[in-house]
């Protein structure tokens, strides 16, 4: 019997979380982003030290400071990006290292053997001399697995094994974990697809804003249990139902998607936009809201489907089409896909305008500084002038920048991915009322968001999706908590 | 200077006061924290002391004469020899202002060099030669574009294979004509180089001229904005609707040209297509101008008039040392001190550390 267990306030990441895994069983440890699953499984596998609490293996109290100790007590992790080296040989890649030495010099004959006999635990049969980088991802996750499994490993923790995978990939892992569960070795298992879970998981511990908040046999977990735990709200909770909007222009859809899809990145799907009409797309962490919001807008090349806007087919589809075509996107890492930290917030901002108008035609300065000025006041941007460089706005300031970069354009299309991630609660209800407000006047938008309570304010319509798949449409005067929640789990409880 | 002082200003006032001795001091300081703020103050001053020094140590030194026609003197000098450098340098500065870079353009020169003397052997016409040296740095900075942005090789591998092969492709180019003689003479190339209209030599006219020409480009189109874009976020400049690809390709076309200017001054100067040795190690006294000029390397900003004085003062510095009696061996790591004397006055860190000594000490 094996059982971890540790506890820790302090940084708030994890707040007294006690977690148990027992021998041969598949744990799913659930949550949503931030709930505090990866800071768990780094003080577990050693990379991040512990505040408080404690660990134990077989009811021993054992201290893990680094990811060696954790090796070498029996605990081996896959983390989520493969962290081997594609371009080496599969024999390198187990036994980097740790290769085995012969006066001095590394055997490459043992070296092979062994690599060999690692993947052998698994059945797999391959050739060790190819790079890894030549074998499916399915492949390369069951390298990466072989290399965490010791001897003596105990318990392996699997951080997202699937998210690239497809369907019979994944089939092919489950099967190895089965082996490996019967062999009775522990496995802690963290996904984002539900199915899975069910498909798997003996157990189930959920965890929310650092606190453990569930933890039971999978069989006595339904779905709609399950999403309520890790979404933080009980259904019983009174349904309050936001005033509704007055929406009324619908008219011709503006935006028209048919089967748009990409494999290995979202299913196909269908989804129409009318003027003046919100539609939210809501699901879990990794149900694909922003794959299809990328997809809508050309930032991830579909390739099936078509996409029209206004009646007129987008044939090549990519950002600058689809800004020439009057949509807009404003990306959920703003980071990463948003703002040029070291261009002031004005050139941000007419950015959005001078794409659409091509390099030749330059917007003046005078006409930058008023354009820059009319966004930072309607969307009230707290920066001392439109020069400094937005890198040194605070976060919220820097997501009302990319949106206003998004508005000046003067889209009709408006897709947002996440908007008010990271905005203090002020500036979120500027942001929608503006949102509102542009849709008075016939603005068509579509809104990706985790937050439901958010989407239930302003949506018309909400497109739920699950795993990569868009599994159903609640339609207007249908929209409320329950119902988005019971279509998540499948709309069985 | 106003738009600078007048943000400096802005924020100052904005800022909560750390000590009420601060808010008391009188306007005037703010103006000189706004210029000693302004990112041109540090290269100009490093020139200027440059300048200075050679001033006290060889009396002389800036004065400028007219000799046959044409100004003569120290000043005029540096202006003359640091214009090949410094144009390679504004193409240099557009190429890493999209997070590139450009080692091939020593290469390119020595490619243009080349193409100069066969075709002028070739008996085509000086025009013609002309166009074609120039269209020869085109088509090198479209090889080196296609490299980066559709291969999506990092640009400093991108470049190298041109740089390494450049100037074997001018030495095969010398083969043409037999390449015993790789000499040659044209009043139209050698007046561009060497010739003056009126008091100032061409060479500075026809800088300026390209400097003037670049400037239009990237500021009084959007050209400029998209390239500052996509140097500073890449996927955010597609995700907002630029073809990073393409600007990627103008860069290294327009970094290309600028070479092969400096390639037909470079070779007409010479009177010789000399591909082994004809700009040797521009490119990185060209990044280091763009680097002077406060370019940083991870793209995002183009600055051209600082590149400009970047090409200056490593100039200067070569031309006083020259001039100061020191013994030419010595150029090469006096040029490395005083660069990195530049740089780290231009060091964030070393300011914020200078100006948290310099307040603990009035306290």
């Amino acid at each position: 019997m094996l059982g971890v267990s540790k506890a820790f306030p302090g940084v708030r990441a994890l707040d007294c979380v006690d977690f148990r895994v027992q021998a041969g069983e598949v744990h799913a440890l659930m949550g949503e982003n931030g709930a505090g699953k990866s800071t768990l499984i780094k003080i577990m596998t050693g990379a991040v030290r512990r505040d408080e609490g404690e660990i134990r293996i077989d009811g021993r109290p054992v201290e893990i400071n680094s990811p060696g100790e954790a090796r070498a007590l029996g605990v081996g992790t896959v983390y989520q990006e493969v962290n081997l080296i594609p371009t080496m040989s599969v024999t390198r890649n187990l036994t980097l290292g740790r290769q085995p030495r012969r006066f001095g010099l590394i055997s490459w004959r043992t070296a092979r053997s062994l690599a060999r006999e690692r993947l052998k635990r698994l059945r797999i049969d391959i050739d060790v001399e190819r790079p890894l980088g030549s074998f499916s991802l399915a492949v390369q996750q069951l390298v990466a697995i072989a290399r965490a499994l010791e001897d003596d490993t105990r318990v392996l923790v699997l951080d997202e094994p699937t998210a690239s995978l497809d369907a019979d990939e994944a089939e092919l892992l489950f099967q190895i974990v089965r082996d490996l569960k019967g062999r009775g070795i522990a496995i802690v298992f963290i996904t984002h697809f539900l199915d899975q879970v069910y498909k798997i998981a003996d157990r189930i511990s959920v965890l929310r804003n650092g606190r453990l908040v569930g933890e039971g046999a999978t069989a006595e977990l339904p779905r709609l249990k399950l999403i309520s735990l890790m979404l933080g709200r009980e259904l019983e909770e009174t349904e309050e139902r936001l005033e509704a909007l007055p929406h009324g222009a619908k008219g011709e859809p503006i935006l028209l998607a048919e089967g748009l899809g990409r494999r290995r990145v979202m299913a196909p799907f269908d989804l129409t936009l009318r003027p003046g009409e919100v539609v939210g797309l809501a699901g879990l962490l990794g149900s694909g809201r922003t794959e299809v919001a990328k997809l809508i807008f050309g930032a991830i090349r579909p390739d099936s489907g078509r996409i029209e806007v206004g009646g007129a087919r987008i044939a090549s589809h990519s950002p600058g089409q689809s800004l020439r075509h009057g949509m807009a996107f404003c990306p959920e890492d703003r980071k990463a896909e948003g703002i040029f930290a070291e261009l002031s917030v004005r050139e941000n901002i007419v950015l959005g305008l001078q794409t659409k108008r091509g390099w030749l035609s330059r917007l003046s300065y005078s006409e930058q500084e008023r354009l820059a000025q009319e966004m930072i006041e309607a969307l009230g941007i707290a920066t001392p002038d439109a020069d400094k460089p937005v890198g040194q706005l605070s976060g919220g300031n820097q997501q009302k920048v990319v949106l206003a970069r998004s508005l000046v354009s003067g889209p009709s299309i408006l897709i947002l991915d996440e908007p008010t991630r990271g905005i203090d609660v002020g500036a979120h209800a500027e942001i929608v009322t503006l949102i509102r407000k542009l849709c008075a006047e016939g603005l068509a938008l579509l809104v990706a968001s985790s937050e439901l309570d958010e989407l239930i304010a302003v949506s018309d319509r909400i497109a739920v999706l699950r795993d990569r798949r868009m599994i159903g449409e609640i339609g207007s005067g249908d929209v409320t908590r329950e119902t988005i929640i019971r279509t998540i789990a499948g709309a069985r409880s | 200077m106003t738009p600078g002082s007048n943000v400096e200003t802005k924020t100052a006032a904005l800022r909560p006061r750390a000590n009420t001795e601060t808010a008391a001091l009188p306007q005037r300081l703010h103006g000189l924290r706004a210029l000693a703020g302004h990112r041109a103050i540090w290269p100009l001053l490093a020139l200027a002391l440059i300048l200075a020094v050679d001033g006290a140590i060889s009396p002389g030194f800036f004065n400028v004469r007219i000799v046959e026609g044409r100004l003569f003197g120290n000043l005029i000098d540096i202006l003359y020899r640091a214009m090949p450098t410094a144009v390679v340098a504004l193409g240099m500065a557009v190429v890493i202002g999209t997070k590139g870079i450009d080692l091939s353009v020593g290469s390119v020169i020595a490619i243009v060099g080349a193409v100069i003397t066969w075709r002028i052997h070739s008996g085509d016409p000086h025009l013609v030669v002309l166009m074609a040296a120039l269209a020869v740095g085109v088509l090198c900075g479209l090889w080196n574009g296609f490299l980066v942005a559709v291969l999506d090789i990092q640009p400093i591998i991108a470049t190298l294979i041109l740089m390494v092969s450049g100037r074997g492709i001018g030495l095969m180019i010398n083969l043409l004509y037999g390449g015993t003689n790789p000499s040659f003479t044209s009043p139209l190339l050698q007046g561009l180089s060497v010739g003056h209209i009126g008091l100032v030599p061409t060479r500075i006219i026809l800088g300026a001229a390209i400097f003037g020409a670049l400037w239009l480009l990237i500021r009084r189109t959007a050209l400029g904005l998209f390239l500052e874009s996509v140097g500073g976020n890449s996927a955010a400049a597609d995700l907002a609707g630029i073809n990073a690809r393409l600007i990627k390709y103008a860069a290294y076309v327009i970094c290309g040209f600028c070479a092969a200017w400096a390639g037909v001054v470079l070779a007409a100067d010479t009177h010789t297509s000399d591909p082994v040795s004809i700009g040797l190690y521009i490119e990185l006294d060209a990044i280091l101008a763009v680097v002077i000029g406060g370019g940083s390397l991870s793209g995002g900003r183009i600055y051209l008039g600082m590149t400009v004085l970047g090409a200056l003062i490593i100039q200067a510095l070569t031309t006083s040392i020259l001039t100061s009696g020191l013994p030419p061996e010595y150029n090469l790591v006096v040029k490395a001190f005083v660069v990195i004397v530049v740089l780290l006055l231009q060091s964030d860190n070393l300011r914020a550390a200078l100006s948290k000594g310099f307040t603990g000490r009035k306290r």
